[in-house]
């Protein structure tokens, strides 16, 4: 039997950026008060103090200017850990991630590729209004070049980054603002790396599918545990990965249950549920027995007060109430 | 394609109710593999395929009643393709390859277009796939309160099928067996000249070797009395062949192997007798543990098809406690029966002195078109001869 | 066990064997052969389960002690079993 620890979140991504730093001497972390602050989540906490100055590095409240230069970073062989503090002030930093990050491997022909991790706090629930609340995951999922992950388990946020890393071309890492303080359980010891291009199943189900990432997965559990009551039984699907999705996993699991309920803190329109429905009336139209439901954040700016910021983004019981529609229950 | 038709489950049955299919299109089938329940005056039958293939398609619904030979389904071999017909079964669509990019269109191969219903009715494409699987007409079928043919509607719709037998022969009807047992023995007293021949014979010696077999033996290892019996039968039916086959069309067909049939009575009054296959190469273990298997599936309801139409000859041992002599009467379409009474002591003669003996008195009910009364004879002394030497059974 | 419940264990042990004897009423003294139309088999099995259920070996030359309630029940006590 595997000995475990409970750790929170923010330590399990603390613990990805002591071991990345620790295994490769390329590898530094830089971004917004990650040094002297010890990180605006407080995941590099005591990070500077062990690594200095030069590998743990302060930068200017310039997105643009500190992606690019980990970006040039980057093309110059090192492996940057670039912190965007929320991916709401990564927009300031989209033509270099998009632009540059992206593009420059196929636009040298593949003689220079950019091996960057971005990693961005993302999401709503904690009443940072409508320009900190945002989830453009859907965006950055949107572009070649670029891999985009969403670990929503301490065992993902402490095992994707590695693999990230290891990946020679750009990487994007999307962790919600809420998971930071979640307890979970991790082995002692062993290699924790994980996969980082398949979805997990994270119940099994056999009435209905519901497809969610991030934040939204443990209030997917919750859904399928007030269902549960009611005797109807929900497949969770976690995404893991938003690009590459993997539909096969997807399709499966649509394939048996006939019904899928997409999950989606992003606002519908343009949406990955968008996306992922498409997918599933493409690969698996014939063994649909209601159309494909989205639960997704209401099209308005994310409101300020929490009642309302609660009302308008997906909730157990709003996904409870969809799986139950796709039910016709 | 092969035509899969409703097989004769005994002399007097000329159609059977289709229970429940145990396979369905698409499901590989081997020589062996059960296919469907058949209810039939004897109670719920399991038929059996004797073919390697595909099911290709059902063309009798649960619940239907078909005459014998009718087809019922068809099965086609590995490489064939899906057959034509009323009710083909829509392909999946391939699995699809995980993409970074945007993914491939995958072929999808819709099921049939079925006949649209006149009034305006919303169908899952899921619920048009299983309607088109099980051959339900979407046009039957009611709609939720909503409009919409889903697959719930189509479970709802299936038919259900019809209450099984009780597997107590207490809810089997007794009604519907006896007036099948009554018509195949009218038919057997009808058609078939019997004779009788009947012997007593001393069994003290099996019955010693019997009891102190199964005093060595661990209790669940023990046997009936019936296993030796049975044993010497088929073995002295191999030197008087036409006490074993079938008797069809004017002409006898010996068996190459000795399937016995086991009369078997039912508590209320209902009785069967389903064959144990090639009882000559069984040894007396096998054999009690097929019997014990028949007898326990007697008593649930649940036979197979093979067991009660390929018999050669049929045991009657249902005077073992009660009568003295047992006459039977033979199943058709085989030629001869053999019946024993009770094991009783009597006065035995041996060696010019009176002793007491266990005794059996067995007797055979031969087809007089076939065999006669010296070949009988010659059987019965050929079998007690054999029970002589019990440990070389 | 009391004598009856010895005779329920009896009961319920022979209609494991033969579940269509659920409902019917069993006279304690009589021969269940003749009462219900056993036969040698369900005789065996019944044997067999008894066996199995109390761990008393059985001899065949038993077995004729063992075809009524009250003789089942005589013969257990006799073999030690429910004290």
């Amino acid at each position: 039997m595997t000995k475990v620890r409970k750790i929170t979140y923010r330590d399990a991504v603390r613990e990805a950026l002591i071991e990345a730093l620790e295994r490769d001497p390329r590898v530094f972390l830089m971004g917004e008060d990650v040094g002297r602050y010890g990180g605006a989540y407080a995941c590099s906490k005591g990070m500077l103090e062990r690594f200095g100055e030069e590998r743990i590095r302060d930068t200017p409240l310039s997105e643009s200017g500190f992606v690019g230069a980990g970006i040039g970073a980057a093309l110059g062989g090192m492996r940057p850990i670039v912190e965007v503090m929320t991916v709401n002030f990564s927009l300031l930093a989209l033509d270099q991630i998009v632009n540059n990050a992206a593009t420059l491997r196929h636009m040298s022909g593949g003689q220079f590729s950019v091996p960057i991790v971005i990693r961005m706090a993302t999401g709503a629930g904690r009443q940072l209004a409508a320009q900190h609340s945002h989830s453009f995951e859907c965006w950055y999922a949107h572009v070649p070049g670029i891999k985009v992950l969403a670990p929503a388990t301490i065992a993902d946020a402490r095992g994707m980054l590695w693999p990230a890393l290891l990946d020679p071309d750009p990487v994007i890492i999307f962790e919600h603002a809420t998971l930071y303080n979640d307890e979970g359980e991790i082995a002692e010891e062993g290699d924790l790396s994980v996969d980082i291009e398949r979805a997990a199943t994270r119940r099994a189900g056999r009435d209905a599918t519901v497809i969610t990432y991030g934040g939204s997965v443990k209030k997917a559990l919750a859904a399928a545990e007030m269902l549960a009551d009611d005797g109807i039984s929900c497949e969770v699907i976690d995404l893991r990965s938003l690009r590459p999705l993997d539909d096969e996993t997807i399709i499966a699991s649509v394939k048996r249950t006939h019904r899928a309920v997409i999950v989606d803190e992003g606002w519908r329109s343009g949406s990955l549920a968008a996306e992922i429905s498409a997918r599933i009336t493409e690969q698996a139209l014939y063994a649909l027995d209601a159309p494909v439901a989205r639960v997704c954040s209401v099209e308005v700016p994310i409101p300020y007060p929490r009642h309302l910021e609660i009302a308008a983004t997906p909730q157990p019981e709003s996904i409870a109430a969809a799986v139950k529609g796709v039910l016709r229950r | 394609m092969i035509e899969f038709r409703m097989p004769s489950l005994g002399a007097d049955m000329d159609a059977g109710t289709l229970v429940e299919w145990l396979k369905k299109p698409g499901d590989p089938v081997r020589h062996g593999d059960i296919m469907a329940v058949v209810e039939t005056q004897k109670g719920a039958i399991e038929i059996e395929v004797f073919d390697d293939g595909v099911l290709d398609q059902i063309l009798t619904k649960p619940g239907e009643k078909v005459p014998v030979g009718h087809v019922i389904a068809t099965i086609r071999g590995a490489d064939e393709p899906p057959g034509e017909g009323p009710l083909p079964v829509g392909a999946p669509p391939p699995p699809p390859t995980a993409a970074s990019a945007m993914p491939p269109a995958s072929k999808v191969t819709p099921p049939p277009p079925v006949e649209c219903p006149t009034r305006q009715i919303s169908v899952t494409p899921a619920a048009r796939h299983r309607a088109a699987e099980l051959g339900i007409d979407l046009g039957q079928i009611e709609p939720g309160p909503d409009g919409i043919i889903g697959l719930d509607q189509i479970e709802a719709a299936k038919r259900p099928p019809p209450p099984e037998p009780e597997r107590k022969p207490a809810g089997i009807s007794f009604e519907e067996m006896r007036k099948a047992i009554a018509a195949a023995m009218a038919k057997s007293h009808r058609e078939i000249p019997h004779y009788y021949v009947s012997s007593t014979i001393d069994v003290s010696l099996l019955m010693g070797w019997l009891e102190a077999e199964n005093e060595r033996r661990s209790l669940p290892a023990r046997l009936l009395y019936a296993v030796p019996l049975i044993r010497a039968l088929a073995l002295a039916l191999a030197e008087t062949p036409e006490l074993n086959g079938h008797y069809i069309d004017g002409r006898f067909l010996p068996a190459t192997h000795v399937n016995m049939g086991i009369a078997v009575a039912m508590r209320g009054g209902g009785l069967i007798a389903p064959a144990i296959a090639k009882v000559e190469a069984l040894t007396m273990d096998a054999m009690m543990d097929k019997l014990r298997d028949l007898v326990g599936r007697v008593r649930s309801g649940r036979l197979r098809s093979s067991e009660l139409s390929e018999g050669t000859v049929t045991f009657s041992n249902l005077g073992e406690d009660t009568a003295d002599e047992v006459l039977p009467i033979i199943y058709p379409p085989q030629v001869a029966i053999i019946g024993c009474g009770k094991i009783a002591k009597r006065p035995w003669v041996s060696e010019g002195s009176l002793v007491v003996r266990r005794t059996l008195t067995v007797s055979v009910a031969g087809d007089h078109r076939v065999s006669d009364g010296r070949r009988a004879a010659r059987f019965l002394s050929r079998f007690e001869q054999l029970l002589k030497s019990p440990e070389a059974l | 066990m009391t004598d009856q419940e010895l005779a329920e264990f009896v009961r319920s042990t022979l209609i494991k064997v033969a579940p269509d004897l659920e409902s019917e009423v069993f006279a304690p003294d009589k021969d269940f052969r003749e009462q219900f139309e056993i036969d040698s088999m369900d005789m065996l099995n019944f044997i067999v389960a008894l066996h199995q259920a109390t761990g008393i070996d059985i001899p065949e030359r038993d077995y004729n002690k063992l075809v009524s309630l009250s003789g089942c029940v005589a013969y257990l006590r006799a073999k030690g079993y429910g004290q």
